[in-house]
């Protein structure tokens, strides 16, 4: 069986129908299976599908492959925990304002993890072959730098109408994806605001999708502004409703970073990143009975500031 | 040197890269530096400079005070003309409809490659640096400027590791490359603007900020640059120009 044919076969045998899909956190990280490539959706401390990361680190899930256009500190976490040794992205640290992050450096450096760096655009490039049902996309950047030597499966091309070099990168079509949206109804009919990021083509792609959501809205209030549907049901696997999905990173028009939070955690790592990260994940990750338990470790403070700042986008 | 600098090193950097921008241009911006000095050119001299950020939003007016993590939060979309998928946003290079790259750089080589992804050998590296991000598709696939520190650790012979093509190898292996168009116009420190030999693609200078000497930018280069004995100086920063500055950045995170 070609590559195709198996990833048709693959969609052919999912539930298309328009059937209600939600369950808890834990049913959906139930639903990842041994050595998944998984892909996030968001962008940086955007939209970054953290509710399902949690549910996954404390199920004890190890060693996947991780593919997100743009990583964050999140990646701290997935390393840290084990849930990650292969991450396929463009960018990882925990951001600007924090300084290149340790435990990026510990886990590549010592070769503990694998850093597969691809640009940007041929990432999202590798996720739209993906939804295209193409092996390949074509592009124009990345060649003549040494990214193009370290990678395993990008080839150049001569263009077969004009003869010009081009790059292909191969499609990326990963097992499951986690993506973290505005509202979504029971179906998985999802409705994101903000930067839509690469998040439309990942769904696409990905032979299972698990939808998080701020809050599951009816068929009818969807069916009102169809307009506004940016993924249809019958991509997605599961839809979980899970308030501040994404805390402490951002959720367009809900809430901002949590920016003390964050700045707590660069000082929780800054004398030894591996012994502060571990901290981290006890007190948020392990400890807490349920995500409500999180969020309010998380401090009641911070979630009402985060917030406040959150819904005043529009204010002006 | 007697006169009495009011500004840091990196307002000078903010400053002089912002000048480079013209009104009317599409900035694709990178985060920190880069985009504070678009904003000020967009608060000065250029109002209808049209910044587009990688996360994919195009035309944001970014508010005083409130500079974003990176190019991907809401902070980027203010009053923004539209929000697009990152990959769009980034196939806009490769369209042709983008002007200007803007970015700022880790290491920098003599002809103008950049690297943000490995210092030492890239199988066993001394550090492993965060990568490229859309950096590699914008030094591909436009005319870019990059911001800077001059400093001799990052202004090197040749980089470790090649993660934004430059001229290369220079002359004409850029093109040789594949990568027909676009190529580094500027390059924006805290000492001095720096532009590429026509013909061999290596590093020039083409002006030096107030007060700063010729002895002193080679002395934190570690290559050779070429200078020109009647090189221009760039005009200070304008108290207009610092109190803009100082407005969109009052707690001073890119311009300490």
């Amino acid at each position: 069986m070609t590559a195709y044919q198996e990833l048709r076969k693959k969609t052919e045998a999912r539930d298309h129908s328009l059937r209600e899909r939600v369950m808890s956190l834990e049913e959906a990280a139930g639903l990842v299976k041994e050595g998944d490539l998984i892909g996030l959706g968001g962008s940086t401390m955007s939209r970054t599908p953290l509710a399902m990361i949690w549910a996954l680190i404390r199920a004890g899930a190890k060693g996947h492959t991780i593919a997100r256009g743009i990583s964050c500190q999140e990646g701290d976490l997935t390393f840290a925990s084990g849930l990650c040794n292969h991450v396929i992205t463009s960018w990882m640290s925990h951001g600007l304002n924090w300084g290149v992050s340790k435990i990026m450096r510990n886990y590549t450096e010592q070769k503990r993890a694998v850093f597969e760096e691809w640009s940007h655009m041929a990432m999202g490039l590798r996720f739209r072959a993906g939804a295209m049902g193409l092996p390949f996309l074509p592009m124009r950047a990345m060649m003549g730098s040494d990214l193009m030597g370290r990678l395993p499966n990008v080839k150049t091309m001569e263009c077969p109408f004009t003869g010009e070099k081009l790059v292909a990168v191969p499609a990326l079509n990963p097992d499951i994806a986690f993506i973290h949206v505005q509202r979504c109804d029971a179906y998985g009919n999802a409705q994101m605001d903000g930067l839509p990021f690469l998040d439309a083509d990942l769904a696409m792609a990905a032979n299972r999708v698990v939808m998080t959501t701020e809050r599951i809205i009816s068929n009818d209030q969807i069916r009102r502004a169809p307009d506004h549907t940016r993924i249809p049901f019958f991509t997605v696997d599961a839809v979980v409703e899970v308030p501040f999905g994404c805390a402490p990173h951002e959720c367009y028009g809900v809430y901002e970073p949590f920016f003390s939070h964050h700045d707590y955690y660069a000082d929780l790592l800054k004398k030894d990143a591996e012994k502060g990260v571990a901290e981290y994940l006890q007190r948020f990750y392990y400890e807490p009975k349920d995500w409500n338990d999180y969020l309010g470790r998380l401090g009641m403070a911070e979630l009402q500031d985060a917030a406040r700042r959150g819904r005043s986008i529009n204010n002006d | 040197m007697t006169e009495r600098r009011n500004y840091t090193a990196a307002e000078v950097l903010a400053v002089m890269s912002s000048r480079l921008l013209k009104d009317g241009q599409i900035v694709f911006a990178g985060v920190g530096l880069p985009l504070l000095a678009a904003i000020l050119a967009q608060r000065t001299h250029a109002p209808t400079l049209t910044i587009l950020f990688e996360g994919g939003t195009i035309g944001a007016f970014v508010e005083p005070g409130q500079l974003p993590p990176s190019t991907n939060e809401q902070r980027c979309c203010r009053r923004a003309n539209m929000l697009l998928p990152s990959t769009d946003v980034l196939l806009l290079l490769q369209r042709g409809y983008v002007d200007i790259g803007f970015m700022g750089g880790a290491q920098i080589d003599k002809h103008g490659n950049l690297n943000s992804s490995f210092i030492g050998d890239a199988e066993n590296p001394t550090a492993r640096l965060p990568g490229t991000g859309g950096g590699n598709d914008i030094a591909s696939l436009t005319n870019m400027i990059v911001a800077m520190k001059h400093e001799k650790r990052r202004f090197v012979e040749k980089v470790d590791f090649v993660t934004s093509p430059g001229f290369l190898d220079g002359g004409r292996s850029r093109e040789k490359a594949g990568l027909d168009l676009g190529g580094l116009f500027r390059v924006v420190t805290d000492l001095a603007i720096l532009g590429f030999d026509e013909k061999s693609r290596d590093m020039k200078v083409v002006a030096l900020h107030p007060g700063v000497t010729a002895k002193e930018i080679q002395d934190n280069t570690g290559f050779e640059l070429i200078i020109e004995r009647n090189v221009e100086t760039t005009p200070p920063p304008t108290e207009d120009e610092l109190k803009v500055l100082r407005h969109l950045d009052p707690d001073r995170l890119y311009i300490a």
